[in-house]
């Protein structure tokens, strides 16, 4: 056991609130839409302005995830990516940058199936910063939360619409490296946040809690980035992400093609989220 | 794996939802506080004799319970062996033991002043059962379906629609139940504060496998008072076919204790348990986490779900109640597995002998029957659960033994 949590993430959004703005978390799925092409986006992420990643691992079934989300893992476990991939791809890209945090996401049962312990260590390794795992809440601390944080990773919870005060401090409990504010009860991609809501919401867990607060679910746009960055410590944006690979493969369009569009968005959200100055 | 043998196997889930290692509340955390509220609900109405009292009197009236318990025998006589009876649930309203869950639930639903209804369905028969118990009370109801499924099972389709349900096909994934599970999970987690999501059979999060085992232990609690009516005793065995597990749960749960009573669950073995196509989740799967529970699961070394196949749309889910994987393991209830083939060939023998067309899942429990009712002696006394009546299966059916019809 590792007394020790990683602290890539603290680092880096202490760097950000030092700075005065917001962190930009992109999502993609490892693998999608192939191994390669994946590394290849996943490296330039950083140099496009992400300053936190969210890797997704891909599974069969992501129940709290939209269409998007969904053929981005149907596609990229056709081209036969699995848990080992996944880690071998954080591996190669944590060869080449030492800052910047790598947060897997994803669903319980690819891992369980690794095994925990096995998994846990082989993440640390790789390279892996922090683990946000859909179908955990604290109820099910034991499987997995408590043995991530011994071994040093951090696990981010998500905080939603429907936790209420009862809740939260549940929920709180043993966060750690920030908190993911989930905008709208639903699933990833779908209708765009009340940005009056969520700010009532994050300064409602700001609270109760010390860690920075990202936010989720429906941002697409950089316009939509600066009003959420405006309010919370980070963007999530995903399946507007993801989308773009998708658009690349229906036109057959070259690896170097889908990543100059990705990278492209990522750049445009970037300017979006340094418009906004700080959230704090 | 084989625990030490608790006191009772009636006492479970713990207050986790827990049997043994299986179950658990493995859900996004927009679900959870929902799922904790329909648990106290839950409770709450167990509890409360004027929910009983409107439930049995819907079920008595309604749903036609309790159901026979009918001695088969012809098929006695021409297996041999055991003296047969079957629980005739396929004679309840809308043919098959999924409406005793669905009343169970949409009083609870009116209880907790929910507005709209969904549902996930494989064969359409508890999809049938939700619409029909929405359409009684007057709720708007969303049952999510495979279109793989639609396909196959056009009547019940049809039949959902006329009640007022709205049918979604479902093209995610490999679009058959668990799709449409993921389907209904994803509605329920967009619409928490005015939804009741009706899950058909003894998974999913708790409190739903004990909820759903509860509803439809009306099975074994009718089946224990018929029995011993009519032959002054308990069965010997108890034989049903399993799925998700409700109609077998059902019939098992309240003979769990009676240690001297054979317990047997046939999952659907498709081509063989030995070929990559079956829905054997404890014959051929190993546990996982699917669906907010843990429970045998059919999968692949990286933990990604493989689809269950089998000639019945209703068995071929790649899980199992979180309840049965711990039966399984306890060596409480033996699980075997029938083919496709021989599940055709009991619906045609049950046709014939006895006068019901049996749907094809119960089909697959009567052909591990003819299998072992020959070798008991006459005085064994046997239970088969006949869950479900094969109208809907005709069109299928014809079309595996070559006939063509037009539909």
């Amino acid at each position: 056991m590792n007394a020790n949590p990683t602290t890539r993430l603290k680092i880096r959004f202490d760097k950000l609130r030092d700075e005065g703005r917001a962190a930009l978390v992109t999502f993609l799925t490892a693998g999608d839409p192939d191994y390669a092409t994946s590394l290849k986006i996943l490296k330039q992420l950083p140099t496009a302005g992400a300053d936190v990643i969210e890797f997704g691992m891909p599974f069969t079934d992501p129940m709290a995830d939209g269409p998007a989300i969904q053929a981005s893992s149907q596609r990229a476990l056709k081209a036969g990516q699995n848990m080992i991939k996944t880690l071998q791809m954080v591996r190669d890209f944590r060869a080449g940058d030492h800052d910047t945090p790598i947060v897997l996401m994803g669903y319980y049962n690819p891992i369980y199936c690794y095994g925990v312990d096995r998994f846990l260590a082989d993440a640390l390794e790789a390279g892996v910063d922090g683990l946000i795992v859909v179908d955990l809440p604290p109820e099910t601390d034991d499987e997995l939360c408590l043995p991530a944080l011994d071994a040093g990773i951090n696990f981010i919870r998500l905080a939603t619409p429907t936790t209420d005060d009862k809740r939260l401090p549940a929920v709180l409990a043993n966060t750690s490296g920030f908190v993911y504010y989930v905008s709208i009860a639903g699933i990833t991609g779908a209708g765009a946040p009340d940005t009056e809501k969520v700010k009532v919401q994050v300064e409602r867990i700001k609270a109760k809690t010390d860690l920075p607060i990202a936010v989720g679910f429906g941002v697409r746009t950089p316009d939509q980035a600066q009003a959420i960055a405006a309010i919370a410590d980070g963007v999530v944006v995903g399946s507007a992400l993801v989308n773009l690979i998708r658009d690349g493969i229906e036109v057959d369009a070259a690896a170097d093609s889908i990543s100059a569009n990705v990278t492209g968005l990522v750049s445009d959200l970037a300017e979006g989220i340094r418009a906004a100055g700080s959230g704090n | 794996m084989t625990a030490n043998a608790p006191n009772s196997y009636r006492t479970g889930p713990d207050e986790r939802g827990l049997f043994g290692i299986y179950g658990g509340r493995f859900v996004a955390e927009t679900l959870m506080p929902l799922i904790l509220s329909l648990e106290e609900a839950y409770e709450t109405a167990k509890a409360d004799p004027e929910y009983r009292r409107e439930l049995d009197g819907l079920l008595d009236h309604y749903v036609g319970r309790p159901s026979p318990l009918y001695f088969a025998e012809r098929l006695t006589e021409h297996f041999g062996g055991a003296k047969i009876y079957f629980k005739r649930d396929e004679l309840n309203h809308t043919g098959s033991h999924k409406i005793n869950n669905c009343m169970g639930q949409i009083l609870l639903a009116r209880r907790m002043g929910k507005e709209r209804i969904i549902a996930e369905t494989g064969a359409g028969q508890h999809g049938v059962a939700v619409a029909t118990v929405a359409a009684r009370f007057g709720l708007p109801c969303v049952v999510y379906m495979g279109e793989t499924d639609i396909e196959r099972q056009k009547p019940n389709v049809f039949r959902m629609k006329l009640l007022g349900a709205e049918v979604v096909p479902v093209t995610s994934g490999s679009g058959t139940l668990k799709d449409a599970m993921n389907e209904a999970l994803r509605d329920w987690v967009t619409n928490v504060e005015s939804t009741f999501y009706i899950i058909g059979t003894v998974a999913g999060p708790h409190p739903y496998p004990a909820m759903v085992r509860d509803f439809q232990s009306v099975i074994g609690n009718e089946t224990r008072e018929q029995m011993m009516r009519a032959e002054g005793r308990l069965p010997d065995s108890l034989v049903a076919c399993i799925g998700g597990g409700s109609n077998a749960m059902g019939l098992f749960h309240p003979f769990l204790d009676d240690k001297d009573v054979e317990i047997i669950g046939v999952e659907a073995g498709g081509l063989g348990v030995d070929t990559p196509d079956h829905a054997a989740s404890l014959n051929g799967g190993r546990p996982g986490v699917l669906h907010g529970n843990r429970t045998y699961l059919l999968q692949d070394d990286d933990g990604q779900i493989i689809e269950g196949h089998s000639i019945s749309a209703g068995l071929d889910y790649p899980g199992i109640g979180p309840e049965h994987s711990w039966l399984r393991d306890s060596g409480r209830v033996t699980y075997v597995s029938a083919t496709d083939s021989e599940a055709l060939d009991a619906f045609q023998l049950c046709t014939k002998l006895e006068g019901i067309i049996p749907a094809l899942e119960p089909s697959h429990a009567l052909a591990y029957v003819s299998k072992i009712a020959p070798d008991r002696p006459g005085d064994h006394l046997m239970v088969m659960n006949m869950c479900g009546r094969g109208d809907k299966d005709v069109f299928a059916v014809a079309g595996h033994l070559g006939v063509e019809m037009s539909e």
